[in-house]
């Protein structure tokens, strides 16, 4: 099933993202090209396959809860775009 | 022979039997950047003021404790730098400047070695001909009307160019293999989790991994001596013992058994890198080696189901980029999600905004199972198929990539066209294996490379088979005339 102009907008403002008027067209057209191309992975059977969601045997790692030096606040802050009071600022939430 | 054209290896040398200053090998950097780099294009931000200052720290030999002491090094500008900007290639960072170094970076710090500055990429390290970098594009050394390669395309052309001897790059679908492959260099992506990512700037974690781009294989050996290795600021990094890399540097591989994949040349694959590789096969029989056909049955669903994982990591990845704590925010709006959607749309090239939007749909609600779940299951029989063919056999040989660097604007048309270069390099990534691109002739004049794929943390053995291959023969010796557009 072919994913429409609509339903790429809605896919996008998901992901917070806006496309321009002239982005849409195209973006379906070469999003639908992608997915037709994955459609062949159902020539597949993998019925009884598990899904590998990490290709190690590692499972949680764990550490001690034990406080660490981290970097200093002033540091962190300083690639906000807008701070007030050494706190980010953002437009109104809600 | 020029100072540029020596490896870290043979700048060691000269340094220890002071044939040659740390600030003469550092001034002479710069001075070859400052005569091909308007060409070439590798470099996005350079580091000159502080790589001459820690020059003149390591005058001394006395100062020079560290195993690279004052040799230089790039890096892809996916590394976190402190102090000096990060950029993806992308407007969203385009005046990030890291509070922290990445741990390869600091490790490379740690043993004198002299950042020189930090090199192109396609946006996010998503692409495969650095033309989708933000800022520009990089051009190939062998040929100026084509593409390096990519994403880690600013890397392979720098060191190609030899604008320094080494850089590190990052690989999550064949991004250190292909570029090195175009531009007839090395190129060495370690197994998934056995170099820190602490600092790597992350498109799809479950297969990002750094590694190195080199004109030798020992200088690869090298790196990965001082990069390798658990770091516990990275809980995904593996706690295996790193050995020391240049012990496998002997040229001795008899009876190593090599398979190489007959589902490879079933692909479309220029005539010509076909024939190349099948003469580095016979090659290997020669040095000793066993070569056998095998069958990896499902390899060719590796890029389809890589088109899927990869752009559903990244669609979470990416979503940090919101214009509250770095990068670029967009002032005018009056609302929070007109703020976070106006930031994205506008620092977000367009092929990340198409994997960020394939990601966000095949991870939704009633496609999940269709897409996500399909490909994680896929991805397990690709491994299979690799863990049965490592029963029998020590390494695999495919060609890099089906053909050799393609020209400027050629593949920018459509997603799909550029993701084909990708096809035999997506494997070692969806199942974690250590792989290198070493180059193996030319066609045409452009370099054609070899990849050889390992076992998981079986570098050592990848990197043994690439040292005798060049040991044995003299491709990694031709340097690129820079001309341009010719063909």
């Amino acid at each position: 099933m072919a994913l429409t102009i609509k339903a790429v907008e809605d896919i996008a403002l998901m992901a917070r993202l806006k496309l321009k008027e002239e982005e849409k067209e195209d973006f379906a057209r070469q999003l639908n090209l992608v997915l037709d191309y994955t459609n062949r992975l159902h020539e597949l059977n993998t019925d009884n396959v598990e899904p590998l969601t990490h290709v190690l045997p590692v499972y949680n790692v764990f550490r001690d809860d034990v406080v660490c030096p981290s970097s200093p606040r002033e540091e962190i802050l300083s690639n906000g775009p807008l701070l007030e009071d050494g706190q980010y600022k953002v437009p109104k939430i809600m | 022979m020029e100072l540029y054209e020596l490896g870290l290896h043979d700048l060691q040398d000269i340094i220890n039997r002071e044939e040659v200053t740390v600030q003469e090998i550092i001034e002479s950097t710069f001075k070859r950047i400052r005569a091909v780099d308007d060409k070439v294009k590798a470099f996005i931000t350079l580091d000159e003021e502080n790589a001459l200052k820690k020059a003149t720290d390591l005058s001394h030999k006395d100062s020079r404790k560290g195993t690279i002491a004052g040799l230089p090094f790039a890096l892809k500008d996916v590394f976190c730098t402190r102090g000096l900007r990060t950029t993806c290639a992308s407007r969203m960072l385009e005046n990030y400047v890291p509070i922290y170094d990445a741990t390869a970076v600091s490790r490379l710090n740690a043993e004198q070695g002299i950042l020189i500055g930090k090199t192109n990429m396609d946006e996010f390290a998503m692409g495969s001909s650095t033309e989708l970098s933000a800022f520009f594009p990089t051009r190939n050394p062998w040929d100026l009307g084509r593409v390096p390669g990519g994403s880690s395309g600013g890397c392979a052309a720098a060191v190609a160019a030899g604008e320094v001897p080494v850089a590190l790059g990052s690989d999550t679908g064949g991004s250190i293999r292909q570029p090195a492959s175009f531009c007839g260099v090395v190129g060495f992506k370690p197994s998934y989790s056995r170099v820190s990512r602490w600092g790597v700037v992350a498109y799809t974690s479950s297969m990002d991994q750094a590694g190195v781009i080199a004109r030798k294989v020992e200088d690869c050996a090298l790196v990965m001596n001082i990069i390798a290795g658990h770091d516990p600021l990275d809980a995904t990094s593996a706690d295996v013992e790193v050995p020391d890399y240049t012990t496998f540097l002997t040229p001795e591989i008899r009876g190593m058994k090599i398979g190489y994949p007959t589902e490879c040349f079933k692909q479309q694959v220029d005539a010509e890198v076909k024939n190349l590789i099948l003469a580095a096969l016979k090659k290997y029989e020669e040095l000793g080696a066993i070569i056998e056909e095998v069958s990896l049955p499902q390899g060719e669903y590796a890029l389809p189901a890589y088109y899927i994982l990869g752009p559903a990591e990244a669609s979470a990845n990416l979503a940090c980029y919101d214009g509250v704590r770095f990068g670029l925010r967009d002032y005018e709006a009056d609302n929070v999600l007109d703020m976070y959607c106006n930031s994205r749309s506008a620092g977000f090239g367009d092929e990340v905004k198409r994997r960020i939007i394939l990601g966000t749909h095949v991870l939704s609600s009633g496609y999940y199972e269709n897409y996500y779940l399909k490909a994680m299951k896929v991805r397990r029989l690709i491994k299979n198929d690799f863990d049965q063919v490592f029963k029998n056999f020590d390494l695999i040989i495919t060609p890099t990539t089906p053909t050799t660097a393609f020209k400027l604007g050629e593949e920018l048309g459509d997603s799909l066209t550029l993701y084909g270069n990708d096809i035999f390099t997506v494997p070692a990534n969806m199942a974690g294996l250590p792989a290198i691109s070493i180059p193996c002739g030319f066609s045409d004049g452009l370099p054609v490379g070899m990849q050889i794929i390992g076992q998981a943390f079986d570098e050592g053995r990848v990197l043994k088979a690439a040292y005798a291959f060049e040991q044995n023969t003299t491709y990694h010796k031709q340097k690129p005339s820079l001309g341009g557009e010719q063909r």
